[in-house]
């Protein structure tokens, strides 16, 4: 049996006086690809910042690999929603890259050889090679997706924690990093939070809906009743003809 | 010009002028990057204006007012970083206020001093002819300092400067690396103002750098170019104030402003012409002969589309299920967006 490498235990938390979770229980074993799903203000970013050790607990207890958050950090490779930099930094997409390795090897000085190499690496991995020596502002938002994607890999993460990830690409390239993650995840544990109930339902072996609370269902027991308990709402399908 | 050159040759306290530019020149480009990129020019100015409180007791005590700036600026930048990490709800009245207390504690000290007129006027606004040869010394090990700090933790305060949270999260002390950077900008605040002054001290600090970034697009690069036009801009500005004897301070000032105006309108009217110029040559293309669309990751090649997972995804379990609510079948009816709430 896979041994869990995170696992929240009767976790609340509450920026003011309205809390963003209650009572909170997970256990996510290692190399399951979990979906995290919910409306917004549902408290699924919450819940991520709590594993990264962003956040502190009001009460409960989180614990990543066995350890704290905090001591776990640089196992654990992190794409955000946003990206948390001005567009117009003076850096080059493998600058941006090798951040990703800050925490491995030397404190001082540059990067060593071996963090090169893992660059370069990870750049290949995201077909993201060719944007190298560009800078950060000129990608789109596609090609920015996927170096962040490189950022998190290139640690080498035991964990890759995804905030929605693909919230401003279209449609094909969605799909084509769901198949990349897919392939990440036969040597990583992935948490990936999403919107995008039916399509991460394809790729995820769970979904853990948050809205205050947690339930943890299997992909094939998400349908409507537990859509409509979620969101409040019913889901609509709509049909697209080109 | 050939009269400043002449003196130069003669002069001693010109060749001192001249060479405190230069030293500056190097504060200026390394630290000033990272306030441009960093985007506290406010943080740096609150830090710059505070100095006068400590150069103000240093001349009241009887001590030397550069050692009274260095330690001002350092407990300045202490502070305002502090509240910066802690109440950044207030950040800017708050830091505001510590750039106000600072002078007015200066202003106090000063007052109170015999025969303050004249040193408050070159602490206000430099004054690079008067720097003597042995703060020249000063200058530089305040250099190397830089220098060193910089080499020793540069992917740190990189890191710091770009994006804070993912800094957090590689196991960096973020408001440690923040406090430092806070620090160095008191070092080379302190660097600059005898050149010009506390009051124009964020201008050649800024500058510079912002000139830099117009043109490179990493942080080292621009560190480089902003040492070498403080450099050129602090010379020139010596050498075109000597003729008509202005004072050096303003006018390196001034000439650092129009050569950001210019670098800024020249880059902006260099933009425009290629997107306009790129239009131009979609519009001549013969119809028809328009290459094939790039993917939307816009190198013409993406992760690869994988048709055959699109088509997975119709009959994927748990899309079905999903799809609660109003449905209307149709082509694309499996769709990854389909079971987006609306």
């Amino acid at each position: 049996m896979a041994s869990d490498v995170i696992q929240l235990t009767g976790v609340s938390f509450s920026y003011g006086a309205e809390p963003a979770l209650r009572e909170v229980d997970l256990a996510v074993a290692d190399r399951e690809f979990l979906g995290i799903v919910g409306p917004n203000a549902g408290g699924k970013s919450t819940l991520l910042r709590l594993i990264l050790g962003l956040l502190e607990p009001q009460s409960g207890r989180v614990e990543v690999l066995g350890r704290s958050p905090r001591a776990a950090r640089t196992d654990i490779g992190y794409v955000p929603q946003y990206p948390g930099f001005a567009r117009d930094f003076p850096i080059t997409v493998e600058q941006v890259v090798l951040l990703g390795r800050l925490g491995l090897g030397n404190r001082f000085g540059g990067y060593g050889r071996e963090d090169r190499q893992a660059m370069q690496r990870v750049l290949e991995e995201v077909d993201a090679h060719d944007l190298r020596a560009r800078q950060i502002g000129s990608l789109s938002g596609g090609q920015l997706q996927r170096v962040l994607l490189a950022r998190a890999l290139v640690c080498d993460p035991r964990i890759l924690i995804l905030d929605e990830p693909t919230a401003s690409l279209d449609l094909r390239l969605e799909a084509d990093i769901f198949e990349r993650l897919k392939e990440f995840n036969e040597r990583m544990t992935i948490l990936l939070v999403s919107h995008d109930v039916a399509f991460i339902s394809t790729y995820v072996s769970r979904v853990a809906c948050v809205n205050q609370t947690l339930v943890c269902h299997p992909t094939a027991a998400i349908d409507g009743s537990t859509i409509l308990a979620l969101y409040g709402e019913s889901v609509r399908r709509v049909a697209h003809e080109h | 010009m050939t009269d400043f050159f002449a003196a130069l040759i003669e002069q001693s306290f010109l060749q001192t002028a001249l060479l405190a530019g230069l030293l500056a020149s190097i504060g200026t480009g390394l630290i000033g990057s990272f306030v441009v990129v960093k985007r506290i020019a406010f943080l740096a100015g609150g830090i710059a204006h505070s100095v006068l409180g400590g150069m103000g007791a240093a001349l009241y005590l009887g001590l030397d007012p550069l050692a009274g700036a260095l330690a001002a600026a350092v407990v300045a930048a202490l502070i305002i970083g502090w509240v910066r990490l802690t109440w950044s709800a207030q950040e800017d009245t708050l830091i505001g206020a510590v750039w106000a207390i600072g002078m007015a504690i200066g202003i106090l000290f000063i007052t109170k001093t015999p025969g303050y007129s004249s040193d408050l006027m070159s602490y206000l606004f430099g004054n690079i002819l008067l720097v003597p040869r042995q703060d020249l010394w000063f200058m530089a090990s305040l250099d190397v300092l830089l220098l060193v700090v910089i080499g020793l933790f540069y992917r740190q305060l990189l890191a710091v400067s770009f994006d804070e949270e993912h800094a957090r999260l590689r196991g960096i002390n973020v408001p440690a690396y923040y406090l430092l950077l806070l620090i160095l900008v008191a070092v080379t605040v302190v660097l600059l103002i005898q050149i010009v002054g506390l009051i124009l001290v964020i201008a050649l600090l800024t500058l510079p750098a912002a000139v830099a970034g117009h043109y490179v697009h990493s942080l080292g690069r621009m560190m480089v170019l902003a040492v070498l036009l403080g450099a050129l801009l602090t010379s020139v500005g010596l050498a075109s104030a000597y003729g008509p004897d202005l004072p050096v301070g303003p006018t390196i000032i001034l000439l650092a402003a129009l050569a950001y105006l210019v670098s800024a309108l020249a880059t902006h009217f260099l933009a425009r012409r290629r997107a306009r110029r790129a239009v131009t040559a979609v519009q001549r293309e013969p119809k028809g002969s328009s290459p094939q669309p790039r993917d939307a990751s816009g190198i013409g090649q993406g992760f690869g589309c994988h048709p055959a997972a699109r088509a997975s995804q119709a009959g994927a379990p748990g899309v079905d299920a999903a799809r609660g609510g109003d449905e209307s079948a149709g082509p694309h009816e499996g769709s990854g967006r389909t079971g987006r709430p609306v």
